[in-house]
């Protein structure tokens, strides 16, 4: 036994446990975050809807973790209960994204053709706009409310999607294993569904996990604006807006759920990151 | 001998930026039961354009193809895939013929499938034709990357043969592959044609290869069929100038 040979097997066991590591302890933290979000409303210490106005605004400490708010309500309770609306929906938004880019971008690009190419068009109209301005005006025609936010966000995001999934679609139809899948006798939806579907899975799910952070921003952003979860929701971005007049006398009103949008993109970025060094060995050796 | 296949008038444009190449003018030929029929010729003379025309990867622009004297260019749904029972095709590349998320005995067991066999028949018959081909059973929870070039062909075959095909293409399915894999490979195929009783479409472009397996051949050249014949009598005497310049930079 050489010695050269022994220090290869270690250094790729450290990487290789490394990733690991790291996918387990972001991924935990995710899952965390997730769970916080699923049971909020078995976590708040107080209702979060109460209104108390003779305990308005007491700063962090004395019963209330992060203070309260100038309705009395407390910042602990709102930020837990924040975290559902504005997670969860930006998990819908990029389950819809994904399913609605993805299809559209499997159909062009396995038909190719005219109606791809108007598709195609249709998607540069969509990517041509600066995408928070667009979303803006689908939400103030749609009217407030977070469905409504998160149908804005849905249509100016699919597109990228669509992009990804065609052109990986594209590569794919041309190999021999789709040909010899035809000679099987399969038909064009088990080809799609057992052959292209899973083949291009990886990229997609990558883009889909790290875009979970954008869209949280981009859905606190819209309710920022007050196009999104109108008052009293518990909803990050509406509260940071309330907390707005007030960041010089009592911070905490619009830190608690800034810090809370913060740690949990950072979260979901990292997560994502390190699934997409799982998923992708190719990605992470540049 | 009967007819299996017979190809009449064969014709294919390519459109490139809107200029025309003609991939395949004009061919003519015909494959007898348990024949071995080659076609050989440079690269981009149409030989794999062809075997695309047969397996209905392609349609070509004017033309014939008859499957026991019926015309299958225009199946299609049901029909095709009856098709795909008669006709299977071996790839060049044999990794790139896999899926590279499915394991070869998944590849294998999807025409099986298709046809609504039972999941532990195609089992069964999926070890057989691992068999057959000389694979060890164990090679079907492989993954194709797993595998060399060389099993992985033989995983193709098997997989070719799943349906008991009449006629089996092989297109270049030797070329990816080195020099004594590439003998062994040639000899499955011999073997399995005498015990199948296959009729083999060989397309190559190794002339070596075609004398020693294949009974007639047809040589091609910039999509036309310059001559056809028995392999010896072409490569000892070839009478047209491209089929000679084709040997001479062999020999």
């Amino acid at each position: 036994m050489s010695m050269e040979e022994k220090i290869t097997v270690r250094k790729q066991k450290v990487v290789k446990s490394h990733t690991r590591q790291k996918l387990f302890f972001f991924g935990g933290l995710a899952i965390a975050v997730l769970l916080v979000a699923a049971f909020a409303p078995y976590l708040t210490p107080y209702d979060p809807y109460e209104q108390d106005l003779s305990k308005a605004l007491l700063p962090p400490g004395n019963g209330h973790l992060l203070g309260t708010d100038r309705y009395g309500r407390d910042m602990l309770s709102r930020v837990i209960m924040g975290s559902q609306t504005t997670i969860f929906s930006a998990l819908l938004l990029v389950v819809i994204i994904t399913i609605v880019g993805g299809a559209v971008g499997i159909f062009c690009g396995w038909h190719g053709g005219k109606l791809d190419a108007f598709l195609m068009r249709v998607s540069d109209i969509f990517l041509a706009f600066p995408g928070m301005v667009f979303a803006i005006a689908v939400a103030s025609v749609l009217s407030g409310g977070v469905i409504n936010a998160v149908v804005a966000l849905a249509c100016i995001s699919w597109p990228k999607y669509a992009r990804i999934t065609r052109s990986q679609a594209m590569m794919i139809k041309h190999l021999p294993y789709i040909s010899a899948a035809k000679l099987s006798g399969s038909g064009t939806w088990k080809i799609v569904w057992k052959h292209i579907v899973p083949n291009i899975a990886g990229p997609v799910i990558v883009t889909a996990v790290l875009d979970i952070g954008t869209m949280i921003m981009e859905i606190a952003g819209l309710s920022f604006l007050g196009l999104g979860a109108a008052p009293p929701t518990a909803e990050w971005g509406s509260m940071m807006s309330n907390g707005r007049s007030m960041l010089q006398t009592s911070p905490w009103v619009i830190l608690s759920p800034g810090c809370a949008i913060f740690l949990t993109v950072i979260i979901f970025n990292l997560a994502g990151d390190t699934v997409r060094d799982v998923l992708d060995p190719k990605q992470r050796k540049r | 001998m009967e007819k299996l296949l017979e190809i009449k008038e064969i014709k294919k444009t390519f459109y490139k930026k809107k200029i025309p190449f003609v991939a395949v003018d004009n061919i003519c030929f015909d494959v007898e039961k348990g024949e071995c029929f080659g076609l050989v010729g440079e690269s981009g003379c149409g030989k794999s354009t062809i075997a695309k025309i047969i397996t209905h990867l392609i349609t070509p622009d004017t033309g014939s193809v008859l499957l026991n004297g019926e015309e299958t260019l225009f199946l299609r749904g049901k029909k095709e895939r009856k098709l795909y029972q008669d006709i299977q095709m071996v790839f060049q590349t044999p990794q790139d013929s896999f899926d590279p998320r499915r394991t070869l005995g998944d590849g294998i067991m999807e025409s099986m499938r298709n046809q609504g066999m039972k999941k532990h028949q195609a089992k069964e018959r999926m070890y057989e034709l691992l068999e057959m081909v000389e694979l060890p059973g164990e090679f079907a929870s492989r993954y194709p990357h797993e595998v060399s070039g060389g099993q992985c062909q033989r995983a193709a075959i098997a997989r070719a043969l799943a349906p008991n095909p009449q006629l089996m293409i092989c297109d270049e399915a030797t070329s990816a592959l080195d020099v004594t894999v590439q003998a062994q490979i040639v000899e499955l195929l011999n073997k399995l044609r005498e015990e199948q009783g296959l009729s083999l479409l060989l397309i190559c472009h190794d002339l070596a290869l075609v004398q020693k397996l294949c009974d007639r051949v047809l040589v091609m050249y910039k999509g036309g069929g310059v001559e056809q014949g028995v392999p010896d009598e072409v490569i000892q005497n070839p009478q047209n100038e491209y089929t000679k310049i084709l040997v001479d930079s062999v020999f």
